[in-house]
């Protein structure tokens, strides 16, 4: 029979975050693998939730700086234009 | 990235009117709040209203600025507020306060087990894909959205996110796993779809 909460899918599913952030002890992590060893389907979800997350770091390039027009706006509209320098990158 | 820029900037400074620190404070952080803006707003010159009235409003309170949040923070709930000012515009319905956490407690199940995580990142990332993301993320619930964007793209912590939100963590986590799974279905969908016609194009 069930001895803890991750061997019932969705006790597994209520876990999936802090399991695909790294933010789950040891044995939990064990219960977890152990589960989506013998389940295909979270398999499946767990590999598809981190692969999601994945893509939206991807798409996600956080070096896109300010637009030059949108900055110098910015700085007019606050009173810093004596502050605008070429920007940096 | 931009946390290490953060030592550099003193409250102290910032408190007291000195506008070259306030011009660092806006060198520093006025392109994350841009790309928040237009996460959460959709074009760019709501955007940019976003990003100047952030700023604007910041300027103002700063000399109430008590930090006890980072700058950071602070200035991310400043234009959270901002933005949903202009999304309530629209609609005024638009909530995210902890009260309306009556559908918090409904898991949500997948239904969708079509196994895409191995498929080569170019062709998930490709001009379509990214399109199909944006729409996904897009499509989200606003209240789980706003967690979403917070903690999965500008990658704020979960207190932080929560702190944001002025929402609690345990809260933060459940939104942030519906958010996650909603997308999951939504993109398994989208890609599901894409490999059975690759399959019957031979
Ligand atoms: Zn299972």
């Amino acid at each position: 029979m069930v001895e803890s909460t991750h061997e019932t899918c969705e006790g597994l599913l209520g876990s999936l975050s802090d399991y695909i952030d790294g933010d789950l002890g040891a044995e939990l992590c064990r219960q977890i693998e152990k589960h989506i060893a013998e389940c295909e389907d979270c398999r499946i979800v767990v590999d598809t939730t981190r692969k999601t997350i994945d893509l939206v770091h991807a798409s996600n390039d956080p070096q896109t700086g300010l637009p030059d027009d949108v900055r110098n706006r910015l700085y007019k509209r606050l009173n810093l234009d004596d502050y605008l320098k070429p920007s940096a990158k | 990235m931009v946390e290490t820029i953060i030592q550099d900037i003193s409250i102290e400074a910032l408190r007291n009117g000195d506008r070259a620190e306030f011009a660092q404070l806006v060198d520093a952080y006025s392109a994350p709040i841009y790309r928040l803006g237009l996460r959460m707003l959709g074009n760019e010159q709501d955007a940019e209203d976003v990003l100047q009235n952030t700023f604007l409003s910041a300027l103002t309170h700063l000399p109430a600025f008590e930090g006890r949040s980072s700058v950071l923070t602070w200035l991310y709930r400043i234009a959270v507020n901002e933005a949903l000012m202009i999304l309530r515009r629209g609609k005024p319905e638009v909530n995210i306060d902890d009260t309306d956490s009556s559908d918090d407690n409904d898991q949500i199940s997948p239904t969708q087990f079509v196994d895409w995580s191995a498929l080569p990142e170019d062709e998930l990332l490709s001009a379509e894909g990214k399109q199909a993301l944006d729409t996904a993320i897009r499509n989200l619930p606003e209240n789980l959205r706003m967690v979403f964007l917070l903690r999965d793209i500008q990658d704020l912590s979960i207190k932080d996110t929560a702190d944001t939100l002025n929402l609690t963590e345990v809260n933060v986590k459940v939104r942030l796993l519906r958010a996650r799974l909603l997308l999951r279905e939504q993109l398994s969908y989208y890609y599901g779809e894409r490999m059975k016609k690759e399959k019957s194009n031979g």
